[in-house]
C-alpha cells in the first residue's frame, strides 16, 4: 500500500507537477511561491497518502493543498497582505475547478512558458527558468549543462523569479503583433537547451548529450499546445533530424565523424520518418520561418539515406532563403559551405569574406571552414594559419582531435 | 576584467610530458589554444609549470627559512600551469574555459584575480 502510494505520488510529480506550477503560478503571479507551495503539498501527500489512501483525483488534492498554502505564505509576508483577498479570489477558480470531477485543470503551460522567455527576462536566464520550472530539473543539473556555478544558478534564477513577481508579468498568451516576435524567443529559448551552448548542433558529442531530451521533450509540449504554429513544428523537426544522427557522429573509438562521411544505416529511420511527416504538416500551413527551412536543410541531408547522394543545389537554395530571414553567423558559414558543395571553393569563399570580421573572430565553424576552403584552392600558409584557429577555438575534443590529424600539404 | 585559469593535472599527466612522442600531442592543442586568445585580444600572460617533484617549498618559522621538497601538497591533482585572461566578465571567461585543451583527471579552477584595493 505504502509502496503504491509512493509510486502515486511519483507519478502526479512526473505527470502533473508542470502543469500544477503553471496553473498555481498563473494565479499568483509568484512563481517561487507557487513551486514552493507545490513541494510542500508534495511533501504532504508523501505523509498521508499512505496512510489514508491514494485520493481518486491526485492532482486536484495536490491543487488544493498548495492553494491553502500559497494563501498561508501570503498571509505571513507582511509586504503582499494586501494582495491576500484578491489571491484567495484567484485562487478560488481552483477550489471549483477541484471539486469538479468531470473536468481537468486548464493547462496553463503555454503562458509559462511566454513567461519564461519573456522580453524582460535576460536572454541567458529564460532557457535555465524553462527547465526548471516547466520540466522540473534541479539547478545543480543545469548549471553543470550551462557551465555556471551551481551557486550562480540557482541565485540567477531566484532574481528572475522575483523579477516575474515585482514587475508583474502577466502570464497570458500575447496576441496579434506580438505574437510571432515572443514566439521566436520561447523557440529560441528551447533550441538553446538542445544546442547547451553548441554552435553546431550536427557536430556535437554524443556522449555528452547535454539537455537534448530535455529539449525534444519542450518542443513536443509547444506542438501540442500550438498545433497550429508551423514554426513550433519547425523546431521540433529540426531537432528530430539532428537526433536521428546521434549513432552516426562518433566512430567507434570515438572519434568524430563529419557528416559527409556518416555511415546512414546508423541514422535512426524512425526518427527521419517522424521528421519528414512533420515538416510536410508544417509546410501546409504556408507561412514559412527560419525553424522550417533550418529543418528543411536537414532533411535534404537525411535523404542521403534512400538516394546516396546529397542535394547541395537544394542546401544552397535553402540557406540562400534562410540567410534572408535569419541571417544568423550559423547560417551565413553553413551557406559559405553549401555553395562550395554546390559550386566551387572560390564562390564559397568569397561569400565567406563578406562575413562581418568581428562577428567570425570567435566563432569555430569559420575558422574550420576557411581552412579546408583556403587547402582547396591550395593556399596551403593561409590555410594552416586558419586551422590552428579552428583548433584552439574548439569546444569539443574529438573535433579538436579530428582537425588535428587531417593531412595539410606543405610548401617546399 | 582579469580572470586566472588554473590547472591541475594527475601524476600521470605530468608523467606524459615526458615522453618525446607524447609531449608534441600535449602541445600543440594547448599551442593553438593560446593562439585563439591572443587572436581575439584577451591573453594578459601565464605559464605552464614543471613537475611538482621539481619545486623548492619554502615557509617562514620565526624567522628561520624552512626549505622542502615539492610537492607542495599531497593531493592527486597538482598545479600544472596558469593563464590570465581579459575578458568583460566571467560568463565570457568561461566561453574561454569551455575550450580549454582537457585531458582525463585534469581539472581547471577559474578565478577573478584580485584587484588591489581602492582607496
Amino acid at each position: 500500500m505504502s509502496e503504491a502510494a509512493r509510486q502515486a505520488v511519483e507519478r502526479a510529480a512526473r505527470d502533473s507537477r508542470s502543469r500544477l506550477v503553471a496553473f498555481l503560478a498563473a494565479r499568483s503571479h509568484d512563481l517561487a511561491a507557487a513551486e514552493d507551495a507545490l513541494s510542500d503539498a508534495f511533501r504532504s501527500a508523501l505523509e498521508s497518502w499512505p496512510r489514508d489512501g491514494v485520493p481518486d483525483k491526485p492532482e486536484a488534492w495536490l491543487l488544493t493543498a498548495a492553494r491553502r498554502r500559497l494563501i498561508d505564505a501570503a498571509r505571513h509576508a507582511q509586504v503582499h497582505a494586501q494582495a491576500t483577498p484578491e489571491l484567495t479570489a484567484a485562487l478560488d477558480d481552483a477550489q471549483v475547478i477541484t471539486n469538479d470531477r468531470e473536468h481537468e485543470f486548464p493547462d496553463e503551460r503555454l503562458k509559462l512558458l511566454f513567461v519564461c522567455a519573456h522580453p524582460a527576462i535576460d536572454a541567458a536566464a529564460r532557457t535555465p527558468l524553462m527547465l526548471q520550472t516547466v520540466l522540473g530539473l534541479d539547478a545543480a543539473r543545469i548549471a553543470s549543462a550551462f557551465l555556471v556555478k551551481p551557486s550562480a544558478m540557482g541565485q540567477r534564477l531566484s532574481r528572475v523569479k522575483t523579477k516575474i513577481r515585482d514587475a508583474g508579468i502577466a502570464f497570458e498568451i500575447p496576441r496579434g503583433d506580438e505574437l510571432p516576435q515572443r514566439l521566436d524567443a520561447v523557440l529560441e529559448a528551447i533550441y538553446a537547451a538542445y544546442g547547451s551552448g553548441w554552435d553546431d548542433v550536427a557536430g556535437a558529442d554524443p556522449r555528452r548529450k547535454g539537455l537534448a531530451v530535455e529539449a525534444l521533450e519542450l518542443g513536443a509540449l509547444l506542438v501540442r499546445l500550438l498545433p497550429d504554429e508551423p514554426e513550433a513544428l519547425g523546431l521540433s523537426t529540426l531537432m528530430l533530424y539532428c537526433e536521428s544522427r546521434r549513432n552516426a557522429r562518433r566512430g567507434p573509438d570515438g572519434e568524430y565523424v563529419p557528416l559527409s562521411e556518416q555511415d546512414v544505416t546508423l541514422w535512426s529511420q524512425p526518427m527521419i520518418e517522424q521528421a519528414d511527416r512533420l515538416l510536410r504538416k508544417a509546410e501546409r500551413m504556408g507561412r514559412l520561418g527560419r525553424f522550417q527551412l533550418e529543418a528543411a536543410i536537414q532533411s535534404v541531408h537525411a535523404q542521403r539515406a534512400r538516394t546516396g547522394n546529397t542535394d547541395w543545389e537544394s542546401i544552397a537554395l535553402l540557406y540562400e532563403g534562410l540567410v534572408r530571414i535569419a541571417p544568423t553567423i550559423g547560417a551565413l558559414v553553413g551557406r559559405a559551405a553549401a555553395v562550395t558543395q554546390a559550386r566551387d571553393p572560390q564562390t564559397g569563399w568569397s561569400l565567406l569574406q563578406r562575413i562581418p570580421p568581428d562577428t567570425i573572430a570567435n566563432y569555430q565553424p569559420y575558422w574550420a571552414l576557411a581552412a579546408h576552403l583556403l587547402e582547396l584552392m591550395h593556399r596551403p600558409d593561409e590555410a594552416r594559419v586558419a586551422r590552428e584557429r579552428a583548433i584552439g577555438l574548439c569546444e569539443d575534443p574529438a573535433m579538436r582531435t579530428f582537425l588535428m590529424s587531417l593531412p595539410q600539404h606543405h610548401h617546399r | 576584467m582579469n580572470f586566472s585559469i588554473v590547472i591541475h593535472d594527475t601524476a600521470e599527466a605530468f608523467a606524459r610530458r615526458e615522453d618525446p612522442a607524447q609531449r608534441l600531442a600535449l602541445f600543440a592543442p594547448l599551442a593553438a589554444y593560446l593562439k585563439a586568445l591572443s587572436d581575439a585580444g584577451v591573453f594578459v600572460g601565464g605559464a605552464g609549470l614543471e613537475a611538482p617533484a621539481t619545486a623548492t617549498v619554502l615557509s617562514q618559522s620565526g624567522n628561520a627559512w624552512q626549505v622542502q621538497d615539492g610537492p607542495f601538497a599531497d593531493t592527486k591533482e597538482q598545479l600544472a600551469g596558469l593563464i590570465i585572461i581579459d575578458v568583460p566578465d566571467r560568463a565570457s571567461a568561461l566561453e574561454w574555459v569551455r575550450r580549454f585543451p582537457m585531458l582525463p583527471g585534469r581539472k581547471l579552477e577559474l578565478r577573478a584575480n584580485l584587484s588591489p584595493p581602492q582607496e
